[in-house]
């Protein structure tokens, strides 16, 4: 548009440039409102940060005892004593557990989606993965709750007897299986159709050529997927699994359904007991005075750093991938 | 073979070239294996008395491996062993997370067919005690409905013209800082965008209401729709924005009548998606808006329920006729999440521009 | 080290497409075919049934028989997978794998067929490098990855590490499309030595080319765009290019279509 202006000063050009300064001025508004939004984005990050902190400086600074290494959270006692230690345990080794169990399993199902299923199955069984994906957690949490708990007692028992000398799975108290690692199943279960979902999306991608490249070489389907479909796809499931693992961190309501809590820190993962910081948002809020409430949210903002830095760590390596497939283009 | 030669070219070990022909398993192997497999799982579990079928299922997945290794050892040779366990492995995991989420689905659709019906849909809890039979979702119905509304009345418009700059205006350091915070705010744990709006609560004194919630869930909306906005718009192939620009229209009428209108189904889709997202979330509702029985349609003032805190509410009560309540209430909120998906996915694939994949 | 290949009643499909039909034709050991004729003619499905990797494509199905000496590659006992050892494959598009290095690449396909000592494999890697005219470009960045080549060094390299696990027979689907002179020289200079070991199919649209490299060429047409292609005529090179038994033959390498 600028190119005309400049190359048409013949006579039509004073109509011409009416109409074009109506254009740049709809430019500039659309301009300015666009980036006006893209700023209000970093703005709202910005407060997020802030705020969070803010009250959790108030909150940290009438707590009796060190923030980070208490176990115990009593914001309404006279001396009001806090800390996050537990949760932090909690939240981190729960996150564990379920990617643990998750990655493997979701790697799986997304290599059986897009190399293995039947192509007449493959379609349809994206879609419902994708489906799955939306469903809210706290109907995992019910279902966790209601339907899961019950069903994994015999097999906590089963640990304990097998794997118990690993004092990790040895379970020291009888009663239902509200436990750190019952929550882990949980959010494992809640976090495979994502990952499968980004994963299978980037083994799909991989190029023909070079799956062919491994087949012409007499590879069998095994070795084709070793050879072509895993390198490719390494840094996508890296990716993908710290989107689950952000999932896991901050999942609310499926862990406090689920878990049995209590400020304790205990190897025993089988054990009822412990805490998430979401968790404990949900259970403490409504009984909470001001002072309790600062409190929560001092505990959201370590949460909310643990997750950007989860965050931060998966779009690096996408970021780093990206520079190396346009290497490779 | 002419052996001479291969020895001149290449005296290093080189697989001798085994004849084309080989040694296979049946076709109908793995499926044999398979519920052979079963059976024995089936029969340990109930010989050894485990009560769990959990534990019934492992042992078969995992005799299920093990026999197919064994088996093609010793007919195939060590490659094709190897092809098989990985075939059988992503089975199994296929097969062992299929599961859990079926239950998931069977589960709610059966024990919440127990106290759905048409009244249910129709009634709030006004005057129902909690461990009674009978009320129902009207209010949270209506909560729900208005928190996304509104929600969704904030985030799009600024979700959609925030993708707007990224593509088509956005070049430097503001892009890539947007760019970089809307993939950290895709992260955000629901809890912790209703602790943020907690905090503004808090220092100005409001009281609950349903408008907080939305706001909270603003913050979990936007990324989505940039981030499915900004995908679309990308697809709109460059050399449509270049035909209306050599027809001299100016940019921002290039975008608003060639670019986004080409890329309308996708938007669309992205913003239903992201709207069946927030209406299944909790936590912030919990924090900000704090549910209440009654039918309250005024999203500005006073407690309102929505479904998902409905679900968690009645689930707390504990009594036979909340776990059923609950679970009526999940069958909604998934029946409405899955026909917004549903229905999303649809308007994707009918007005989807045509691209590689 | 070469193997004869007697193609005899092939028809090849894309789902309900039929692509190729009813081909029979002999390919000659340790001397180079080309398959010429027009785009759609099915030269590279014909190709891609010689070491069973057209029933890799979704849809693709083959009927007729392939022998390789007196082997049928479609018998039912037959495993692809030792077929594809056997027959070796260069695609149009240089392919290495990415995430490896120029070493590894080469080796790859002898680290599927077993273990071998660290210095085997330096022998059949170096072996093949020089075998594939890229040893002395590449000798002092082994451990550099193959994606870091040059377009004709990537084509060579896929070539050596086709040719590192000995293949009885090397299938090139158009080799040089992707590649500039120079390099399409120097992959043509190869040919002319691999043949001394290997039984060598290439798929050209060049006719110079196959008139360079090859000692006989196989002509296809298909009738009308949408029915199978057919093999035409096949003869000794110089035949074909000087005095073709068939009209449509002479049309198409004096230019008159095509």
């Amino acid at each position: 548009m600028a190119i005309s202006t400049e190359t048409s000063p013949a006579p039509p050009a004073p109509r011409k440039r009416v109409k074009q300064s109506t254009g740049r001025a709809g430019d500039k508004v659309f301009l300015g409102l666009s980036r006006g939004s893209g700023i209000l984005l970093l703005v709202l990050m910005a407060s997020i940060a802030a705020f969070l902190t803010y009250r959790s400086v108030l909150a940290i600074s009438k707590d009796d005892t060190n923030f980070l290494t208490t176990f115990n959270w009593d914001p309404a006692a006279a001396k009001p004593t806090f800390g996050i230690a537990v949760l932090l345990f909690g939240t981190v080794v729960s996150s564990v557990i379920a990617m643990a169990i998750a990655v493997p399993v979701a790697v799986g199902i997304a290599l059986f989606i897009s190399h293995y299923a039947p192509r007449r199955l493959a379609a349809p069984l994206a879609y419902v993965v994708d489906l799955l994906a939306a469903v809210p957690s706290i109907i995992y949490g019910i279902w966790g709750a209601l339907f899961l708990v019950p069903y994994l007692e015999g097999t906590n028992l089963w640990l304990d007897q097998y794997l118990g000398w690993t004092y990790i799975f040895d379970k020291t108290e009888v009663g239902v299986a509200r436990s750190i690692f019952t929550v882990g199943v949980l959010l494992a279960i809640m976090i495979l159709p994502i990952i499968t979902s980004v994963s299978r999306e980037v083994f799909l991608q991989v190029p023909r050529i070079n799956e062919e490249a491994a087949l012409a070489l007499g590879a069998t389907r095994w070795e084709v997927i070793r050879l072509s479909v895993l390198p490719f796809g390494r840094s996508g499931v890296i990716s993908a699994s710290m989107l689950g693992l952000g999932r896991a961190l901050g999942e609310t309501m499926a862990v406090a359904t689920v878990l049995s809590p209590s400020f304790l820190i205990s190897g025993h993962v089988l054990d009822a007991g412990g805490g998430t910081f979401a968790q404990n948002i949900a259970a403490k809020f409504d009984e909470a005075n001001p002072l309790g409430r600062d409190a929560l949210i001092a505990s959201g903002l370590v949460l909310f750093i643990l997750t950007l830095l989860v965050n931060g760590a998966a779009r690096m390596i996408i970021a780093r991938r990206k520079e190396y497939s346009g290497a490779n283009a | 073979m002419s052996h001479a030669t291969v020895q001149d070219v290449a005296p290093a070990p080189a697989a001798p070239h085994e004849p084309l022909a080989s040694k296979h398993l049946p076709r109908w192997a793995p499926a044999g294996i398979a519920v052979l497999a079963v059976v024995l799982g089936v029969g340990i579990g109930a010989g050894a008395g485990w009560h769990s079928k959990v534990q019934w299922g492992l042992i078969s997945a995992l005799l299920f491996v093990v026999i197919t290794y064994v088996t093609s050892t010793a007919v195939e040779g060590k490659r094709q062993a190897k092809d098989r366990i990985a075939t059988s492995v992503v089975w199994v995991c296929f097969v062992l997370a299929v599961i859990p989420l079926a239950s998931l689905i069977w589960e709610t659709v059966s024990r919440g067919s127990k106290a759905f019906s048409i009244d249910f849909l129709t009634h709030s809890m006004a005057g129902v005690a909690s461990f009674q039979p009978g009320g129902g979702v009207y209010h949270a119905l209506i909560g729900t409905l208005e928190q996304v509304g509104i929600a969704t009345l904030i985030s799009v418009p600024i979700g959609l013209l925030t993708a707007v700059y990224l593509v088509e205006y956005g070049k430097g350091a503001l892009a890539k800082a947007v760019t970089f915070f809307v993939d950290v705010m895709t992260g955000i744990p629901s809890i912790v965008a209703g602790l943020f709006i907690l905090t503004l609560v808090l220092m100005l004194g409001l009281g609950p209401a349903g408008y907080l919630g939305s706001l909270a869930l603003t913050i979990l909306m936007i990324p989505v729709v940039v981030r499915s906005t900004e995908e679309m718009l990308k697809l709109v192939p460059n050399e449509l924005r270049e035909a209306s620009l050599a027809l001299g229209i100016p940019k921002w009428r290039t975008i608003l009548k060639v670019v986004i209108p080409t890329a309308i189904g996708g938007i669309t889709t992205g913003v239903m998606l992201a709207i069946a997202r927030v209406a299944g979330e909790t936590a912030p509702i919990m924090l900000l808006v704090f549910g209440s029985p009654m039918i309250n349609s005024n999203p500005f003032k006073d407690p309102q329920s929505s479904l998902p805190f409905y679900i968690w509410d009645q689930y707390r009560v504990g009594s036979e006729a909340s776990y059923d309540r609950a679970w009526a209430a999940a069958l909604v909120l998934i029946a409405f999440v899955m026909i917004l998906n549903l229905v999303a996915r649809g308007i994707a694939r009918w007005k989807a521009p045509k691209t590689g994949r | 080290m070469a193997k004869r290949i007697d193609v005899s009643g092939l028809t090849a499909y894309y789902s309900a497409h039929k692509a190729i039909e009813d081909i029979s034709m002999t390919v000659e050991p340790r001397s180079v075919t080309a398959f010429i004729g027009p785009s759609g003619c099915g030269k590279s499905t014909l190709l891609r049934t010689l070491n069973r990797m057209h029933e890799v494509t979704p849809g693709g199905r083959v009927e007729g028989k392939v022998l390789l000496d007196d082997e049928n590659l479609y018998s039912s006992s037959v495993d692809p997978v030792t077929v594809r050892r056997t027959v070796g494959m260069v695609f149009q598009r240089p392919n290495p794998f990415p995430t490896m290095s120029i070493f590894d690449n080469v080796a790859a396909g002898l680290r599927l067929n077993g273990r071998y000592k660290k210095s085997e494999l330096n022998d059949v890697v170096e072996k093949s490098l020089k075998g594939a005219n890229l040893w002395n470009e590449v000798k002092d960045r082994l451990n550099k990855p193959g994606s870091g080549l040059s377009g004709g060094q990537q084509q060579r390299l896929c070539i050596a590490r086709a040719i590192a696990v000995e293949p009885q027979v090397l299938l090139m689907d158009e080799p040089c499309s992707a590649l500039d002179p120079i390099s399409t020289l120097a992959i043509e200079d190869l040919i002319g030595e691999l043949k001394e070991r290997f039984t060598i199919v290439i798929v050209t649209h060049n006719m110079q080319q196959a008139a360079r490299v090859s000692d006989r060429t196989a002509f296809f047409n298909l009738s009308a765009v949408g029915q199978p292609g057919r093999l035409i005529e096949l003869d000794e090179t110089s035949r074909i290019f000087s005095n073709p038994s068939v009209q449509a033959t002479e049309d198409y390498i004096s230019g008159r279509f095509g």
